[in-house]
């Protein structure tokens, strides 16, 4: 066996096991339910804003602190809490992705994605909205 | 209907020159494949003239339509959809051409708009290459035409010059004057307001467009069973690695400077799926370099060069298709491409494998399964993925089965040992980011569920950190070793000093550099050592090799300049992300805990109150004043910063979108202040929410303990002491009836301080506040509850509005070292793609002179 054969094979081995360890560490989207069941375990989880509960942020009272509940698709319901300034289309948001670990009833969020009307699809519709009241005036 | 005021004439030029380019583009290929395939010599000059003439008809029609959309962008001809949707009247000058970029079409003719202008150099320098390569070059061009056509009403791509009225369904369209009715476009996103947004795209495009040539020389050498592309292509790949590299790393400047993830990189898939390519590119030029030398490595090079540019098209799926939606920052927008997008990949990976295959029949099955495989995917998803992996196994079988393997064994002390070792790793490190990033395609293909766990940032650096270390070593000592065979005396001599350096200069940068990221435990702290010491290894050894190896000859030493400067970005990476330093800690100074929650997390964001100076890191922090932008809702926040001994001033100036047509919220774009060796960035993270503020003449209630602290507009305060008085001796007051009085301490700005002392009456039940004022602060307090311990009151300010901002501050040590390291390693590519371009002619002349 020549040694760049010996080397091929360590380097095929080393990348097995780094993604055999890369798998060990993904994780799954959830859903509200499936969250509570895997307590304390690192979730992605896929919901709204639920705009019937207040959003709870106070920048003088403790900027690094947000809190608001969310729902998601099948109508689960948790309250959300957040060390970190509120993102500021909060509100506007259609879908959130939100990672963090359910502690007992609390979802301990550490990150938000945002999925916002995007510029392309629902702002068209936004702008169509504004064209259409244009005519009308 | 007749519609008023509208300019259809670009319109109808534009539709006809994409038209043009479609068919141009066409017959370029054809007749490009048509010269290589041809054998009479007269034929070949035929097709050869026939394909010129196509392949400049198109660059004509490109540019056109370049010209064009450009008048109707800058003319703000509404009218048509894309001027529209992608700017407005607003938009500065510099902007304008910003808005090709944001959208689909603009891209890909950007795109486009390369190739053309390398596929010109391609004719006049190719020569005998020109005919393969241009064919590769223009069939990417028609792949590229189609994504803005339309075929006889039959939407197959996205026309840029398509009217607003028939893309949109409105009341408004049905008015003869409507145009008069809209006065402005969507404006371009705020995010690519930046001057980083008016370069980055088009060095970057650029960098991608290019990876096609590297590609094109691999098939024409498949193509035409010849090996001597190799020469040709090697100035070209090293072009690409240097422009692809350059624009990656201005993505990151981008990103450092507009968004807010706190840094240049973080592994984002839109990042990932930019380097990966540039990975391969590197690794397939390290290989090249070998192959040149020695006569090895001929397979991985092309399998490199292939996998370049077909990693390229992969990540305009993968960026364009929306597909990645949940996993990036990034905005994506499934604009219905998707199949056009994959099929483009798909072509390109089985024009690969037919090229490599060995003979005319293997050619025919190898068409014929593409086309079975491709109709048994549109049925079954799991196969679309999977063909295209078959085309580079087939791919790879014929190329191994044309091309025979080197007999004997190289030596450990060859440099070219060292070199493929190196591209190896560089590949398996492409590999991993891209399987990490394919993940919602894996998702979506399997139906599965995975997604990046906790630290996306860690998953990738915990790896990545060992290929620098490997790669920073083998940088370091890879020239000292010759090709084919190395004298270990020799290698030793020259090596010992650079390591002795290198060694002692390492030693004092952890020793005296305070590197303690402990943050992911001590076994990733060694890494970051480690790695440390071989890129320090790196800058030092290929310094060193400029004058040991090559006599201190410039134009000679590309290779050590590159890598100099490769080492230097590690050098940059690694200090600037171990000792990446937040400032703003909301723990100290007059910010004590309040409320729920802030106990157990000290937060990363600090409130600043407008005057109020506050204790951020070594600094003290004063939010001054804020201004608008007079056309836009842009506002800009001025914070002066102060040493603690008073003596280093200076202004950082971040801005915010506020609430920007129709995209609610904040959009903030930070500031930074450079120094040699740091830099002090911040960037507004929350803004006082106008509806909350408005009402300033109702109490605005406010909850304290003993010795809490709240603010007000000019200053804070802190509730001293609850005086509970009962058995009043008073005329008419029960025993159960209580006075409460508090004392209120209240600093104002200017640090004088003042007592406020609020009385509440208890009696009979019912509750009877004596509000108190203090005149010179005009700030009224009314108690309405009070314990002995804690106080609910009203705080009233008649006269102001509290104006806050919150914000983080870091402090990026040695990032300065990362941008010019990143600028030597382009210098370093060009030095040696000159000085390539130069052998390669001196080697015609030669050939000429012996004919």
């Amino acid at each position: 066996m020549k040694k760049i054969h010996i080397v091929l094979l360590v380097c095929i081995a080393v990348a097995i096991g780094v993604l055999v360890s890369f798998m060990g560490t993904l994780t799954t989207y959830d859903t509200v339910e499936t969250a509570k069941q895997k307590q304390g375990k690192f979730v992605h989880l896929i919901a709204r804003l639920d705009r019937t509960s207040p959003v709870e942020y106070d920048a003088i009272k403790n900027p690094n602190y947000l809190s608001f509940t969310a729902v998601d698709s099948l109508g689960g319901k948790v309250k959300v809490e957040y060390d970190k300034p509120k993102p500021g289309n909060l509100e506007h948001s259609e879908r959130l992705v939100l990672k963090g670990r359910m502690n007992g009833d609390v979802f301990k969020c550490e990150e938000i994605l945002m999925k916002c009307p995007s510029k392309y699809k629902d702002d068209m519709k936004a702008a169509q909205k504004n064209l259409e009241t244009t005519s009308t005036q | 209907m007749d519609y008023l005021g509208e300019n259809l004439l670009p319109g109808y030029l534009g539709h006809f020159f994409v038209t043009l380019s479609v068919v141009a583009s066409l017959v370029a290929s054809f007749a490009y494949f048509k010269t290589v395939q041809s054998k009479l010599d007269t034929n070949i000059e035929g097709w050869k003239k026939l394909a010129r003439i196509a392949f400049i008809t198109e660059v004509v029609s490109v540019f056109a339509i370049f010209s064009i959309l450009f008048y109707i962008i800058y003319n703000h001809l509404f009218e048509y959809k894309y001027a529209w949707q992608h700017s407005s009247r607003s938009l500065e000058m510099k902007y304008l051409l910003s808005c090709f970029w944001e959208g689909q079409e603009g891209s890909f003719l950007l795109w486009s708009i390369w190739h053309c202008v390398l596929g010109l150099i391609i004719i006049r320098r190719g020569k005998q290459w020109e005919a393969p390569v241009m064919s590769v070059v223009s069939l990417a061009q028609f792949a590229l035409a189609t994504m803005g056509y339309y075929f006889f009403d039959k939407k197959v791509g996205s026309n840029p010059f398509v009217l607003l009225r028939n893309e949109m369904d409105a009341p408004i369209f049905m008015q003869p004057n409507y145009l008069s009715f809209i006065k402005d476009g969507n404006d371009l996103n705020p995010l690519l307001q930046n001057y980083w947004m008016v370069i980055h795209p088009p060095v970057l495009f650029l960098g991608f467009a290019s990876t096609i040539i590297p590609f094109a020389y691999a098939v024409a050498g498949l193509w035409t069973k010849n090996y001597s592309w190799t020469k040709a292509a090697l100035p070209w790949s090293l072009f690409s690695a240097a422009v692809l590299g350059v624009g990656i790393m201005m993505g990151g400047a981008w990103a450092y400077e507009s968004l807010n993830f706190g840094g240049y990189w973080a592994w984002d898939p839109v990042e990932n799926a930019s380097l990966v390519p540039w990975l391969t590119l590197v690794a397939g030029i390290h290989t090249l370099l070998i192959f040149n030398h020695t006569g090895r490595s001929l397979k991985a090079t092309l399998i490199f060069f292939i996998l370049s540019f077909s990693l390229v098209l992969y990540s305009t799926f993968l960026t364009r298709s929306g597909i990645l939606g949940d996993t990036s920052v990034h905005a994506f927008t499934d604009l219905g491409m998707n199949a056009q997008l994959y099929l483009l990949l798909y072509v390109f990976s089985w024009l690969a494998a037919v090229a490599a295959a060995n003979n005319f029949k293997e050619r025919m099955y190898t068409i014929a399964a593409a086309v079975v495989l491709l109709v048994a995917g549109y049925f079954l998803p799991v196969v679309s993925l999977l063909s295209v992996l078959l085309a580079y196994f087939l791919c790879f079988f014929s190329i191994n089965k044309a091309i025979p393997s080197a007999k004997e064994e190289e030596q450990t002390t060859s440099r070219e040992f060292w070199m493929f070792i190196g591209s190896l790793i560089l590949s398996l490190s492409a590999l991993f980011i891209i399987i990490a990033t394919s993940l919602p395609v894996i998702n979506k293909l399997f139906n599965k569920n995975f997604t990046m766990g906790e630290d996306v940032v860690h998953a990738y650096n915990n790896k990545i950190i060992f290929v620098a270390i490997i790669i920073g070593l083998l940088t370091a000592i890879g020239q000292y070793f010759k090709y084919k065979s190395t004298s270990l005396k020799f290698f030793w001599k020259k090596i010992s000093w650079p390591t002795v350096i290198s060694l002692v200069i390492s030693a004092l940068i952890l020793g005296f550099g305070k590197i303690n990221y402990l943050e992911k435990g001590p076994g990733f702290l060694a890494a970051i050592y480690l790695a440390m010491v071989a890129a320090v290894y790196a800058v030092v050894a290929n310094a060193a090799y400029i004058w040991i190896g090559l006599k201190g000859k410039l134009k000679l030493s590309g290779g050590s300049i590159t890598h100099f400067g490769f080492g230097m970005m590690l050098v940059g990476i690694l200090i600037s992300s171990s000792k990446k330093e937040i400032l703003s800690w909301n723990t100290s100074g007059i910010y004590v805990p309040m409320g729920e929650g802030s106990k157990e997390n000290a937060g990363e964001n600090l409130t600043l109150v407008k005057g109020v100076p506050t204790k951020m890191g070594e600094f003290l922090v004063t939010y001054t004043s804020e201004e608008k932008h007079p056309k836009k809702d842009l506002w800009v926040y001025h914070l002066k910063f102060t040493d603690k001994n008073g003596k280093e001033k200076f202004t950082l100036s971040p801005n915010a979108f506020v609430n920007y047509k129709g995209n609610q919220g904040l959009m903030a774009n930070p500031d930074a202040k450079h120094y040699w060796d740091h830099d002090i960035f911040t960037y507004i993270t929350s803004l006082p929410d106008p509806a909350k503020n408005k009402d300033t003449a109702n109490f605005k209630p406010v909850r304290l303990k003993l010795g809490d602290t709240s603010f007000y507009n000019r200053g804070y305060f802190i509730l001293q002491n609850v005086l509970v008085k009962d058995s009043v001796p008073a005329a008419d007051m029960a025993p159960d009836d209580k006075v409460y009085m508090a004392t209120i301490k209240v600093v104002s700005k200017d640090s004088t301080s003042y007592t406020s002392k609020p009385v509440l009456i208890s009696k009979g039940g019912n509750l009877f506040p004596i509000e108190d004022t203090v005149i010179s602060e005009d700030l009224i307090f009314q108690l309405k509850n009070a314990t002995a311990t804690s106080v609910e009151m009203g705080v009233k300010e008649p006269n102001s509005v509290l104006k806050f901002i919150t914000l983080k501050a870091l402090k990026f040590p040695f990032i300065n070292l990362l941008w010019l390291g990143t600028i030597i390693m382009a210098a370093g590519f060009f030095v040696s793609m000159v000085r390539r371009i130069q052998l390669n002619r001196n080697a015609d002349a030669a050939e000429k002179f012996n004919l």
